[in-house]
């Protein structure tokens, strides 16, 4: 048995260290998106026809694209709508999704039952489609694909928070602050929330590198950010019909949306272990 | 049987919800799309030409009461015509379906070939180097975007290498080829360690410990308890990720110019044809909802238990 404690323990230390080692690397990354004006060695908007499709070299290192635009400076620019909307999303649904997945599970009764019908209603679809709906809805634009997405994604959350709600809603802790007087809305923010704080915020973790990869998708199609925006899925969708000439106009956007991914995905992962170790443990 | 029949029953709601989501979304867009409608043959319109556009379109009547003419037209097979094609919605939308059936059986299928036997592997080796080897390329699956998989796909196999055609003008195994990996990369990243999970799940399980100290030889516990054993929570979940193929699809297929009704949306979507959404959306929900109840009926097939369950709760 203490060989087992002792694995977790390492688990556990482990899933530590990588947790510090990759939100720095995330960190690294929000921050190359808010300055990311700053770091561009070209404006990333200014047109320049002689100078277009140059292949990577030493000055522009991913190359230009059709309008002779430096493509380094566009993805900088582009981690800032990319990355920081995403998180934005991520956010807000994660937020709001907790809210009312807390709210359901420890009221119970009518409102729960109506508001899991629908959210049932919302996992009932096939996600994308539905936010292509939406989407095509509301016409193009950031705002409108962050919407589409955030309509279809919040119920995710409720669910966690709700069943997480449900666990502890009973516990002696609760009702000792029910005994000491505290009133619902003190119990669901003081008590409840930090002790459903970990699988929230697993979720919303994991939750990141998919929501980012569906923006771009919704750019992708011409539902997200509109030309001349620089969005990694909008220039990837503009620089395809020149896919077998120039590829690095493809594949810069590309590999920045795939490296971020990664990042925040391994970060995501990190996260997980840590919050199953450290229940393991105790 | 009971059981199936209440199962039938509880869709009736869900399949009511759906079919009003999509005409209040279609009425949403609503009098501008017979202004947009008017305005796309060029002549001046006035405010009594809309109003009459309108009556003969039925939409002065109540919301309710256009909704249920809607359904019933629908039930009939009249979905309305195109915006822009001004063909049939019903039979556009029907034609251009198998393709895309196609397309998500042939993903389907190489999704099991490619993550069965990769996720038993990683499973059954566990923190070995294979296990290792499996997750990482998982993990790279998952964090490759749909689209950008397929162009780099188009530029390697098409482009480079000129081993499949780069669009599909025709229904054959040539064209279909990379469309059907790009989708199956995706779903199986995700699928793969569905599998690994669920095989672990049951190999931590007592009586795997028994069988080998029974001296059973391992290969026989693995293909004839765990394995058998798995199979019901693997196909769950390999239904289950088909909504998220559905909507793929839609991707995919527009830069293969896979002629399926996911490219038939997104271009519906690019020229505000409303009517065509509108039956994309409303399809793919329905067929989301079947095959949920589908996989929902095998499971009892496939596992006695939860069939016995049943019968005594009823």
């Amino acid at each position: 048995m203490t060989r087992k404690i002792k694995s977790l323990q390492r688990k556990y230390k482990n899933a530590k260290v990588r947790i510090i080692v990759y939100a720095i690397a995330v960190l690294v990354l929000v921050l190359i998106a808010i300055f990311a004006e700053r770091l561009c060695p070209f404006d990333p908007y200014e047109q320049d026809l002689s100078m277009a499709y140059k292949a990577p070299d030493a000055l522009h290192i991913m190359g230009t694209d059709a309008y002779g635009r430096d493509l380094f400076s566009r993805v900088l620019v582009g981690a800032k709508l990319s990355i920081l909307t995403t998180l934005l999303l991520v956010i807000t649904i994660s937020v709001f999704g907790t809210f009312v997945g807390v709210i359901c599970g420890y009221m119970g009764g009518l409102i729960d039952g109506i508001v899991m019908r629908i959210s049932d209603f919302f996992l009932a679809f096939p996600g994308l489609v539905f936010a292509l709906a939406i989407a095509a809805l509301l016409g193009g634009g950031v705002a409108n694909a962050v919407i589409a997405l955030a309509v279809i994604s919040w119920p995710k959350y409720s669910r966690v928070a709700r069943s997480q709600t449900l666990s502890v809603k009973n516990s002696t802790f609760i009702q000792a602050a029910i005994l000491a007087g505290d009133k619902p809305g003190q119990i669901m923010i003081r008590h409840i929330l930090p002790n459903i704080f970990g699988p929230v915020l697993v979720t919303a973790m994991l939750d990141i590198g998919t929501m980012m990869m569906e923006l771009a998708g919704l750019s992708f199609l011409g539902l997200g950010a509109q030309p001349p925006l620089a969005e990694w899925g909008s220039m990837i969708s503009n620089g395809r019909s020149m896919l077998q000439t120039y590829p690095w106009v493809v594949l810069s956007p590309g590999f920045a949306i795939f490296v971020s991914v990664v990042i925040f995905n391994l970060f995501g992962d990190s996260v997980r272990d840590y919050f199953a170790s450290k229940h393991h443990l105790s | 049987m009971k059981y199936i029949i209440k199962r039938i029953l509880q869709l009736i709601p869900l399949l009511f919800a759906i079919t009003f989501l999509s005409f209040a979304m279609m009425r949403l867009a609503g009098s501008d799309v017979v202004e947009q409608k008017m305005l796309n043959t060029g002549q001046v319109v006035t405010e009594t030409q809309l109003q009459a556009a309108k009556i003969e379109l039925g939409l002065d009547k109540p919301f309710l009461t256009q909704y249920g003419v809607w359904l019933s037209n629908m039930l009939h097979g009249d979905m309305g015509v195109s915006y822009v094609s001004g063909k049939e919605v019903f039979s556009t939308f029907t034609s251009k379906l198998p393709a895309t059936l196609f397309l998500t059986f042939t993903s389907i299928v190489l999704t099991v070939i490619i993550s069965i036997p990769l996720g038993i592997i990683a499973a059954v080796q566990k923190n070995k180097i294979l296990d290792y080897i499996i997750r990482f390329l998982s993990f790279i699956g998952n964090s490759l975007p749909n689209f950008f998989v397929a162009l780099v796909l188009m530029y390697v196999l098409g482009i480079k290498l000129g081993a499949f055609p780069i669009i599909s003008r025709e229904m054959s195994w040539e064209s279909v080829a990379m469309p059907t990996l790009t989708l199956a990369i995706a779903m199986s990243a995700k699928y793969l360690r569905q599998v690994r999970a669920t095989v672990l799940e049951e190999l931590n399980k007592g009586y795997v410990m028994g069988a080998k100290a029974r001296g059973i030889k391992f290969s026989v516990v693995l293909w004839k308890s765990v394995l058998r054993e798995s199979l019901v929570t693997i196909i769950t979940l390999l239904a289950l990720s088909i909504g998220s193929l559905l909507g793929g699809t839609a991707i995919v297929e527009s830069i293969f110019m896979w002629d399926g009704v996911g490219k038939l949306a997104v271009d519906a979507i690019n020229m505000r044809d409303y009517p065509i959404i509108q039956a994309y959306v409303m399809w793919m929900a329905i067929i989301y909802v079947l095959v949920n109840l589908i996989t929902d009926l095998l499971y009892r097939v496939l596992d006695p238990r939860i069939r016995l369950e049943g019968c005594s709760n009823d």
